[in-house]
């Protein structure tokens, strides 16, 4: 692999939305503004589904933006709403040591990226990594029927829980 | 392909190598077993939705449905002798019937039926005791708020059982288990207005939870040994020893807990009891003669896992044989104390339950089943005959609103006599010859003359037998406080009506002549044709790569069965004495004798207050275990709560404090016993000591765990 | 492309959301960072199974999908609940477990 190939289009792509997604995941984790912090996530949440698509796995990336940006951060901004978290900066966002925080956090980025570089040096995803919805769908109903049924009903109890922790008496 | 459609029945292939030849078992009622739990299902369906709009408010449904089963299961018992009969000497191997519902990973699930003469019997046993209890029912519960509610889930219970009884593979049985146990979590808390009533409820649905967790795991392991789910699959793997014996082992102890919780035994046998705050007709169906077996039955059905896990042949101590033996002596013991008339039955289902799983324990398996199948007649018989008492004197207190009923009450009154002597084991009634077989089966009269059984369990036989003096002692004061001396109660009690009564004569003719179905190989004085029959048809016959282990056979002795009768005399006797001779001396109201034993005896009196106080074991589960776990929880909110501005919260705390700290005295008083007492001071110690790293920041615990993770993880990477 | 591309990324953003669950103190920024992490770990799934040209990963990055959505779901409830109850969202607050 020859540092050409880093300019090809897809790398490029990839370098773009990488530092786009590390910049909003920084800004999400330090952000003063709650409501900020959500449209934060939705640049990071959108920069994983657009990495999906350049994996060719398009399946999951659909279901990234219509669940997490369609659905999730819509639960995030109703929860900010209904815990009347003040709209605006806010001073105690964060605690005050926060050494300790970024201490953890170094040490599980040490660990990980040392052992992924490690484990797995240059190695390339092949030219034509794309998966058809069909596949996707063949795997999860025949292999992994079971794993599904059993999220089904972890959704179903989910739904009765929140519904059971949420209301008034 | 329908449903329907999809049936076929596909009887089990066993390899038949020398000795016993295997014919498979066929006939449209054997495959088509399948509509014997169906019918009472869609009886609970059509009666919850029509049930209220028709003129008796569903219980005709609910009859009808139970009667057509009952039918049904008559003509598959026949057809099953037939079977049996045309077989000859080879070994029957059972109807199978099943569907494939799904196919994962190459793994097929099932549903399906196993027709063998487990199966009859127990079909027999359910589908006639819930007929009765239904016809019962309806004079029983008249007029009740829920009526329709009630026959909806006597049917729903009735057709789970059928279910479970029926099970093909390990998964039905599972969901049958579970079945049976909502069911009696509803009919538990029929009355759930009284908190007692809800709390028992509770209680018994949250104790076997305890025990489930124990058959999934066992249930697990048998699948992941066997590759397979099928019951006759696990069974013959087991039987012919192709499963590690360490596998079966840990099943079989998983298995055991199961049977703990759901069939009573020792020391989760406490909601039984309880239990009995649900109506009685389903105290007498779920909590007596059939819900309650389904542990035993359970056992019996994987015998080949336990036989071989727990290794019962040629031994002389087992788990399952001592479960069994403590539990039948505990529940003896515990049955003398009781005032509840109700309680008195449900302590004697405990111990006959223990002398099931005992006879299991030991490899007398059709003894057991046999056992089983005498003791859900008179027990049921027993527990309507003291519906119908409560029915006419509204309560279940023996010793203040009983008494006397004798006269006021005839037909009730015999029932329940020989219900009782039934139960006691006196020849010729039902009791005597199932318990007779479970001794014999012990083999541990090996000493004394005795042939046979698969081991010498010479100690399980004395807990046996020390049970049989107790059980004839217990059901003698039982007799006497309810229908003899003078009534003590209000009103004028009056002998209940036919829909009460026909019942009880039918469960007390079976109570009597169930037992002579196994009469004994030695008892020559029936003709060959009328001895073992029960055995004969039921007990699978032993063959080579068969379900069923080898296992041996005890012959009852004449000396055995004499013995047993004299201990049995004795019981009676010293309690008749006791009740019928001294207390009635001291008039017709008297219940019990002023200067007894227990005012005597230092001993006696501690022995009455450990039984009266149920050996403890509700302290130690609600006291030591929930509340010693509440009172750290109680000091927590007083520390959060002075950290709160609120002064009036401030104090609420101070009061949960002081009530941790009395509860924490009051434990330590109350509970005399030493050993409980220093667990729970060293569990407390241990407590206090953790309770420092308790900071209750969630985030710090999240901190602990991803450093921990990465330092695990940077060992992982220098260590490979 | 190298795998490596992705699973650094990974590494990263997953770093960030530790912090961010260590760091915040608002109970609703604590399941953002938390969704930060699931969503790092959805990455190195479908970047293993590129890498190994199977299906797997994007079926198992589905499932955590789905599970993150039901966990978004209850730890809302269990927010509103806390704020119901106290007035507040702040983690900080909540130490009812303390030994």
């Amino acid at each position: 692999m020859s540092v050409f190939s880093l300019l090809v289009a897809q790398n490029v792509v990839f370098w773009v939305i990488a530092a786009l997604m590390v910049f909003a995941a920084l800004r999400l984790v330090t952000t003063r503004n709650v409501v900020h912090a959500a449209l934060y996530l939705v640049g990071v949440l959108g920069g994983v589904a657009a990495l999906f698509l350049l994996m060719g796995a398009e399946f999951v990336g659909i279901t990234q933006i219509l669940i997490y940006i369609g659905a999730v951060i819509i639960l995030f901004l109703f929860g900010i709403m209904l815990t009347r978290t003040r709209i605006g900066d806010e001073e105690k966002t964060d605690h005050r040591n926060r050494l300790g925080a970024i201490l953890a956090g170094l040490a599980v980025a040490g660990v990980t990226i040392y052992t992924v570089i490690a484990g797995f040096g240059d190695a390339e995803l092949g030219a034509d990594t794309r998966t058809t919805t069909a596949e996707v769908s063949d795997s999860i109903f025949s292999q992994y029927i079971i794993p599904f049924e059993a999220v089904s009903v972890l959704l179903l109890a989910a739904l009765i829980g929140a519904i059971v922790v949420a209301r008034r008496e | 392909m329908g449903l329907l459609g999809a049936f076929a029945t596909t009887p089990a292939v066993f390899a038949a190598e020398a000795g016993a030849e295997v014919v498979k078992a066929g006939g449209w009622f054997l495959a088509n077993a399948w509509l014997i739990p169906l019918i009472p299902a869609a009886s609970f369906l059509i009666i919850l939705l029509f049930g209220k709009r028709m003129p008796r408010g569903g219980s005709e449904v609910g009859i009808t449905a139970v009667a057509a089963s009952f039918v049904l299961g008559l003509l598959t018992l026949v057809q099953w002798i037939g079977a049996v009969n045309a077989a000859g000497d080879a070994a029957v191997s059972p109807a199978i019937s099943k569907w494939t519902w799904w196919i994962s990973g190459g793994t097929s699930f099932t549903i399906g039926t196993l027709v063998d003469g487990l199966a009859v019997a127990l079909i027999f046993v359910v589908t006639l005791v819930s007929l009765l209890v239904h016809i019962y029912s309806t004079d029983y519960v008249a007029g009740d708020v829920r009526y329709t509610h009630f026959f909806a889930f006597l049917s729903l219970f009735t057709a789970s059982m059928l279910f479970f009884v029926l099970s093909e593979n390990t998964i039905q049985m599972i969901l049958g288990w579970e079945m049976v146990g909502v069911c009696s979590f509803v009919l538990i808390g029929h009355w759930w207005e009284e908190k007692a009533n809800s709390n028992a409820a509770l209680k018994a649905f949250l104790t076997n939870r305890v025990g489930d967790i124990g058959l999934l795991i066992g249930m697990a392991i048998l699948f992941f040994a066997a590759d397979s789910f099928s019951v006759v699959k696990i069974n013959s793997l087991a039987a012919e020893g192709s499963i590690a014996h360490g596998l079966l082992l840990a099943a079989s102890l998983c298995l055991m807990a199961a049977v703990m919780s759901k069939s009573g035994q020792f020391f989760l046998h406490t909601w039984l009891p309880d239990a009995m705050a649900g109506p009685t007709p389903v105290s007498a169906l779920i909590h007596a003669a059939t819900m309650v077996v389904a542990g035993v039955y359970m056992v019996a059905r994987l015998f080949a896992v336990f036989f071989e896990g727990l290794a019962i042949a040629g031994s002389s101590v087992n788990a399952l044989a001592i479960m069994g033996g403590i539990t039948t002596l505990v529940g003896a013991s515990l049955a003398f104390v009781q005032t509840d008339i109700k309680r008195v039955l449900a302590y004697s289902t405990i111990s006959q339950l223990g002398y099931m799983v005992l006879a299991l324990g030991v490899g007398a398996w059709t003894a057991a089943v046999f056992h089983l199948f005498t003791h859900a007649f008179f027990k049921a018989c027993l527990f309507l005959g003291s519906g119908s008492v409560s029915h006419a004197v509204h309560s279940f207190d023996m010793k203040k609103d009983m008494g006397g009923l004798r006269k006021h009450m005839p037909h009730t009154f015999r029932t329940f006599v020989i219900a009782s002597l039934a139960l006691a084991g006196l020849a010729p009634l039902a009791g005597f010859w199932s318990k007779d077989e479970i001794l014999a089966g012990t083999g541990g009269w090996g000493a004394f003359g005795g042939t046979g059984g698969n081991g010498a369990y010479t100690f399980v036989l004395f807990m046996a037998m020390l049970t049989a003096a107790l059980t004839a002692a217990y059901m003698t004061r039982c007799v006497y406080l309810t229908f003899f001396g003078t009534y003590r109660g209000h009103g004028h009690p009056h002998e209940s009506g036919r829909r009460i009564t026909v019942p009880l004569w039918i469960l007390a003719v079976f109570a009597v002549g169930a037992g002579w179905t196994n009469l004994p190989k030695g008892f020559q004085i029936v003709p060959k044709g009328w001895r073992e029959q029960f055995g004969h048809y039921v007990e699978p016959r032993a063959a080579e790569g068969f379900y069923f282990p080898h296992i041996a056979h005890a012959t009852p002795s004449w000396t055995l069965a004499a013995f047993s009768t004299l201990v049995v005399l004795f019981g009676l006797g010293a309690a008749y004495y006791y009740y019928f001779v001294k207390v009635r001396a001291l008039g017709g109201s008297a219940t019990e004798l002023p200067n007894g034993l227990t005012s005597r005896f230092r001993i006696a009196r501690l022995g009455h207050r450990l039984l009266a106080r149920k050996y403890y074991l509700d302290h130690l589960y609600t006291d030591i275990l929930a509340k010693g776990t509440a009172g750290p929880v109680a000091r927590g909110a007083y520390w959060l709560n002075q950290r709160g501005i609120d002064e009036v919260v401030n104090q609420a705390g101070r009061k949960a404090v002081s009530a941790g700290h009395v509860l924490y005295d009051k434990i330590d008083q109350k509970v005399v016993d030493g050993v409980v007492n220093a667990t729970g001071r060293a569990s407390h110690g241990a407590g206090e000591e953790i309770r420092r790293m308790q900071t209750g920041k969630v985030q710090q615990y999240a901190g602990v765990m991803f450093v921990v993770a990465a330092l695990i993880a940077v060992v992982l990477i220098l260590v490979l | 492309m190298w795998l490596n591309q992705f699973l650094v990324l990974s590494a990263v953003l997953f770093s960030i959301g530790v912090y961010g669950v260590l760091a915040r103190r608002n109970g609703v920024l604590v399941l953002m960072s938390i969704e930060l992490i699931l969503n790092a770990v959805n990455i190195n799934l479908v970047a293993f199974g590129s890498y190994v040209q199977t299906v797997v990963g994007e079926v198992f990055a589905l499932f955590v999908i789905t599970v993150a959505a039901a966990e978004v779901g209850v730890g809302l409830a269990i927010l509103l609940l806390l704020y119901r109850n106290r007035r507040s969202v702040d983690i900080h607050d909540v130490d009812m477990m303390k030994g």
